[in-house]
């Protein structure tokens, strides 16, 4: 019989295995961007691999826009499919579970069980629902701050996000310069475009205009936007693929066989039916306030702002090393936008590499194992690792 | 180390900035880093280099030279640095100037086409094969060759003033025919460059 390790490919690396999400409390209140606060809350995470005696492998995953705490390995036997990086976390993997202690969690405002939408306020004993407040990406940042103190983990080994998740390493870095040293921000740009901004605004006015949003209270209601939020992701979802990517994964290729057309308004082309399917498989696992909140928090994030739309001047408070990845093919944060960062970085005297990676799919790219993306995580966090373990 | 590389951090002074076209590996920063204590960045296109790069902790920036500088602010490193790639780029000329807006000094290397090798070479009728140029002229990455003559004379004419020369064979030594015959016998040049003013 061969050995289970043997069957998976070697550059691959192994699972984490089974995984089972905690709930953190925490009692520090929280003020928001927004002027409101938090007097306490609670955040959802997964963690994988174990926290060395000096408390320096700690590395803190961010997750982006529609993701979650799951980001390896299975939460039981019978799971279909693993978390949502699981290519990238594990022994052996890039992100290495031998030797990095990986914490990922639900950002506060999401719908995985972190304080959000579909929790409920205990101040009115109902459910948050449209009164949650809106938060920033700096706001995440402040809160995985508290999570940090909570886990006892004075500074990260690294914090890697990718998208969105790439702007709260960033944010990291200015509002939390010693605690991070090292910040891995892959397919993310500086700030959003108005362009951006105009998909997120669609998006938002899909759910919105959905006539079972009941103002933000469809779950007391009995309802669901399922519709608004379906259209919602269907957009995102053409946003995440090149031009390229869909023509060659769907062409204008026909559901049914004869190839005829069939002149009405029924799924017809396969790209058609894909976009359904992502469509409807969101809506059983997503909620529409959670989907407004966090494309808010996207259109928000400019850390620029507040120095003068100067990055640099931003970026001069930062004491991490930076590693910025982007994507070939992806239009929706593309090379140009992290280019940007790096720019900015440079011109603040930061330590920075970069890799620009030939790729197939699009923005969805920095979830692929591409060797290259690969090797190139691989190597920045060998010597992370190494430098943690001194 | 490669002396060629040697020479080049003699003349960097200690805690400068510098950017290194077409780093390759990064051996030359990661030596400058080490005794010159100098802050640095590498441009790279090459999927591989920029791997090894990161791996011994360079920093290295993934882009193709030949693209241009226009992301650099004028005078923003003390150095800029291209070692052996000069002759590969589509227009060298630009390059340089774009060097000389980027960095307060260029150092540059090339091969000298003026070599007597290749020149003999050209006599028999042949496009050169030489240590120094190894490649088949159908295959070379080597696109624009200069003599030393023909270096100086861009420099001239483009009014770039030439503050360091070393010329060297290809075991990277400065001997007596390469001071007697400079263009005949140099193998490899090494230029210190300066805008005017």
């Amino acid at each position: 019989m061969v050995p289970e390790v043997l069957s998976q490919p070697a550059e691959a690396g192994g699972s984490v295995g089974i995984v089972t999400p905690q709930t953190i409390v925490i009692d520090t209140p929280l003020l928001l961007a927004c002027g409101r606060s938090l007097p306490r809350f609670e955040l959802v995470i997964e963690t994988y691999g174990t926290l060395n005696a000096a408390r320096s492998n700690a590395v803190l995953i961010c997750h982006a826009l529609s993701g979650d705490h799951h980001a390896a390995g299975f939460h039981s036997t019978d799971d279909r499919k693993p978390g949502w990086w699981d290519s990238a976390i594990g022994p052996g993997k890039p992100i290495d579970t031998n030797k990095f202690f990986v914490v990922c969690l639900n950002n506060l405002g999401g719908c995985r069980g972190s304080t959000g939408p579909t929790t409920i306020n205990p101040e009115t004993g109902a459910l948050w629902g449209p009164d949650f407040p809106i938060v920033t990406v700096r706001d995440w940042v402040a809160s995985q701050a508290l999570l940090a103190d909570q886990l006892g983990i004075d500074a990260w080994a690294a914090v890697i996000g990718g998208s969105l998740g790439g702007m709260q390493v960033m944010q990291w870095t200015i509002d939390c310069p010693t605690r991070i040293r090292h910040a891995l921000v892959i397919a993310a740009a500086p700030r959003i475009s108005a362009q951006n901004i105009a998909f997120n605004e669609i998006a938002r006015q899909a759910i919105l205009s959905d006539p079972e949003f009941h103002g933000g209270r469809y779950i007391e209601a009995g309802a669901k936007p399922e519709r608004g939020l379906k259209l919602a992701r269907m957009l995102g979802h053409i946003t995440y693929l090149s031009d390229t990517a869909m023509r060659a994964r769907f062409g204008r290729i026909l559901r049914d066989g004869d190839g005829q057309y069939n002149f009405n308004y029924d799924v017809e082309f396969e790209v058609e039916s894909y976009l359904r399917h992502q469509g409807n498989s969101f809506v059983d696992r997503f909620d529409g306030n959670t989907y407004l909140l966090m494309t808010k928090a996207l259109d928000y994030f400019d850390p620029a702002r507040e120095y003068g739309d100067d990055l640099a001047a931003a970026f001069r408070q930062a004491q991490a090393k930076f590693l910025v990845v982007s994507f070939s093919v992806d239009w929706r944060f593309s090379p140009a936008r992290s280019r940007e960062i790096v720019n900015a970085l440079i011109a603040a005297g930061r330590d920075v590499s970069y890799a620009r990676i030939d790729s197939q799919l699009g923005h969805d790219d920095f979830l692929m194992p591409i060797p290259q993306y690969h090797a190139v995580l691989r190597n920045y966090l060998d010597r992370v690792a190494l430098e943690v373990s001194l | 180390m490669r002396p060629d590389l040697a020479l080049i951090s003699d003349w960097i002074a200690p805690g400068s900035r510098i950017l290194d076209l077409g780093c390759g590996d990064g051996a030359l920063l990661a030596h400058l880093a080490s005794t010159r204590q100098v802050r640095g960045y590498g441009l790279e296109i090459d999927d591989d280099n920029v791997a090894s790069c990161v791996a011994a902790g360079i920093n290295v920036i993934q882009a193709d030279v030949d693209d241009g500088l226009a992301e650099f602010a004028d005078g923003s490193f003390d150095y800029v640095v291209m070692t052996q790639a000069l002759q590969a780029l589509v227009r060298p000329d630009l390059v340089l100037a774009e060097m000389l807006r980027v960095g307060r000094e260029v150092i540059v290397t090339f091969p000298n086409f003026g070599h007597w090798r290749v020149r003999l070479a050209l006599l028999g009728g042949h496009m050169p094969h030489t240590p120094a140029l190894p490649a088949e002229w159908y295959d070379t990455e080597n696109i624009h060759l200069c003599t030393l003559a023909d270096f100086e004379a861009l420099c001239a004419s483009a009014n770039w003033q030439v503050l360091e020369r070393a010329l060297l064979d290809r075991q990277h030594r400065a001997g007596f025919s390469i001071r007697t015959a400079p263009n005949l016998f140099c193998e490899i040049a090494l230029y210190k460059l300066q805008r005017p003013g």
